[in-house]
């Protein structure tokens, strides 16, 4: 637990010692309010809720955490200091863990700064704060999900750009995964509970239930056991890949 | 003396390059082991074995009695480690990352202050603690990495190639700081300076091509050397080749060679068979022909002469 602790706090703050913190938080916050307020037609639905700045986070997130993701592992890598780090008296799990909460816990922060968004939907009107909790907590949720992709795929290179690029990949085929143009594509030959296996992988369509105030244990549990699935994986590849 | 780490028959292979073949060595406390080997023998490679960083395909660790791979966490505990290069944390201070690597070390409140402050006098670091690590030269990166595997006082220390790109005068304090601290902990080292294993280490080991060639104190490695026992001689001759001629059927000398010869001054190097003592018996020739002798003096060994023969016989 020291462990973990110990290397959170390292990522963590390494965030904040470098520009990234600052142009991450700076864009994250400024895109929502774009995506939010032009293209989610806040201001014309008349209606006192998130829903037109939530709609927009799976995309958001699609390019901008595998951005946060990327150097988690390329860079201990391309430095070396991977080497450093695992003949300290750590395990694989504990900085595996350690790093990915800060990424969360850094992600956690943007999202939190979005509160003039909320400020403003009560200010103008009369939300169910519930349901936008609900958003908030959904979105946190699917950002751990694109991030653990994130990770895990940086543990496979020591090249950054690789990194991103692949991590959005998989976070696309995630988001897209509910959509007819992937469903289409299996729905011709696959047997049905394949393609509703497949449909159901979709980050959308978990992500809308809840982001609707609809906060149901399968969709939780999705997005942990996800989280929980891409974290492992990212384990094995340190422990097999970590000397080359 | 304790044995603090064992080696045993490791073996490694990176696809049909047998990196480590069959090493094995045992290092006790209050040794500094020198691990020589041309680049590419197979040092690093073995060094990472040691603390946990690469799996052997055969063989074992043991560290103070913790197996590195049944029990890595807590054979890490018992070793400081600089890996080749002294990867560091460049976004970090000098002070954050010991602070970082503190906290892992399991170390807490006034120890923890007591073994940084304690760290970063022996490693004269002070004047760099606040600047971001990727601002400083390489020697002082060199220091921190040092700082990093000594901050725990740990009694086993693994340090590779600590000295390189260092400058004569930090070369000589990093050497001053493995010496202080040799009679309480197991120490080894990677180098290709051979002064350096003379100057610190109480035993050296020779590694080539994967395959351990040599084991044994510097002096006795020095003994290996076609130079032991070798005498050098100048003598104010005008013809060095009779002097030559006649040293050369002496009892003992292999063979002479005759390196010089100019201003009536002949210098001449006298090879030892399987480094005898010869130097009396060429005292004794000297005196008897009344040669005018300007020096005369017993070559202990080379050791990169040794060096040269372990680790190229095998190329």
């Amino acid at each position: 637990m020291n462990n973990i602790l110990s290397i959170f706090k390292r990522e963590f703050m390494g965030y904040f010692t470098t520009p990234i913190a600052y142009v991450f938080i700076v864009i994250f916050v400024f895109l929502n309010g774009i995506f939010a307020f032009y293209l989610g037609d806040f201001f014309n639905r008349g209606q006192a809720d998130m829903a037109a700045f939530f709609a927009f986070h799976p995309w958001l997130y699609l390019f901008l955490i595998p951005a946060l993701a990327m150097r988690l592992w390329a860079e201990e890598r391309r430095e070396a200091t991977i080497e450093l780090l695992f003949t300290l008296p750590i395990t694989m799990g504990q900085a595996v863990l350690g790093k990915f909460l800060a990424a969360w816990a850094f992600t956690g922060i943007a999202l939190v700064l979005t509160f003039p968004m909320w400020g403003t939907v009560n200010y103008l009107g009369d939300p169910d704060n519930g349901v936008i909790l609900a958003g908030y907590i959904g979105s946190l949720l699917m950002a751990g999900a694109f991030l653990a992709i994130g990770s895990c795929i940086s543990a496979l290179t020591r090249n950054q750009v690789i990194a991103f690029i692949i991590s959005a990949v998989v976070g696309l085929a995630f988001v897209l995964s509910g959509f007819p143009l992937v469903l289409d594509f299996f729905s011709g030959w696959a047997p049905e509970i394949l393609v509703q296996a497949i449909g159901s992988f979709s980050f959308l369509s978990h992500f809308d239930a809840i982001s609707k105030g609809v906060i149901d244990l399968r969709d939780m549990v999705y997005f942990t056991s996800l989280i929980a699935f891409w974290l492992f994986a990212n384990v094995v590849i340190i422990e097999f890949k970590k000397a080359e | 003396m304790d044995t603090l780490v064992s080696v045993n028959n490791l073996h490694k292979h990176f696809g049909a390059i047998k990196a480590v073949d069959d090493v094995s060595f045992r290092v006790n406390q209050g040794e500094v082991l020198g691990f020589l080997g041309p680049n590419g023998a197979g040092k690093t490679t073995t060094m990472r074995i040691i603390t946990g960083f690469m799996a052997p395909d055969a063989g074992s660790v043991t560290l103070g009695g913790d197996d590195i791979v049944d029990a890595p966490v807590a054979a890490k505990r018992r070793v400081g480690y600089l890996p080749e290069g002294a990867p560091l944390y460049s976004d970090m201070t000098p002070a954050g990352f010991l602070d970082f690597v503190a906290g892992i070390r399991n170390l807490r409140g006034k120890e923890k202050n007591r073994r940084i402050t304690d760290t970063i006098e022996k490693t004269n670091i002070q004047s760099v603690l606040g600047q971001p690590i990727e601002t400083l030269s390489k020697g002082f990166k060199r220091r921190v990495g040092l700082a990093q595997a000594i901050l725990h006082d740990p009694e086993i220390l693994i340090l590779d190639e600590p000295t390189d790109g260092l400058d004569p005068n930090q070369k000589h304090e990093v050497r001053t700081l493995i010496r202080g601290m040799a009679t309480e902990k197991a120490i080894i080292l990677s180098t290709h300076i051979l002064e350096e294993v003379d100057s610190v280490c109480s035993r050296a080991i020779v590694i080539s091509a994967g395959r351990l060639v040599g084991d044994g104190t510097p002096t006795e490695l020095r003994a290996r050397s076609r130079w032991h026992n070798a005498v050098t001689l100048s003598v104010r001759v005008d013809n060095g080749k009779e002097v030559q001629a006649t040293l050369s059927n002496l009892p003992g000398v292999q063979s002479a060679d005759l390196v010089s010869q100019k201003d009536g001054l002949a210098r001449l190097v006298l090879y030892s068979t399987h480094g005898q003592s010869i130097s009396t018996t060429v005292n004794q020739v000297v005196r008897e022909r009344n040669w005018a002798v300007d020096e005369l003096y017993v070559e202990q060994g080379r050791l990169d002469d040794v060096f040269r023969a372990m680790t190229s016989k095998l190329l």
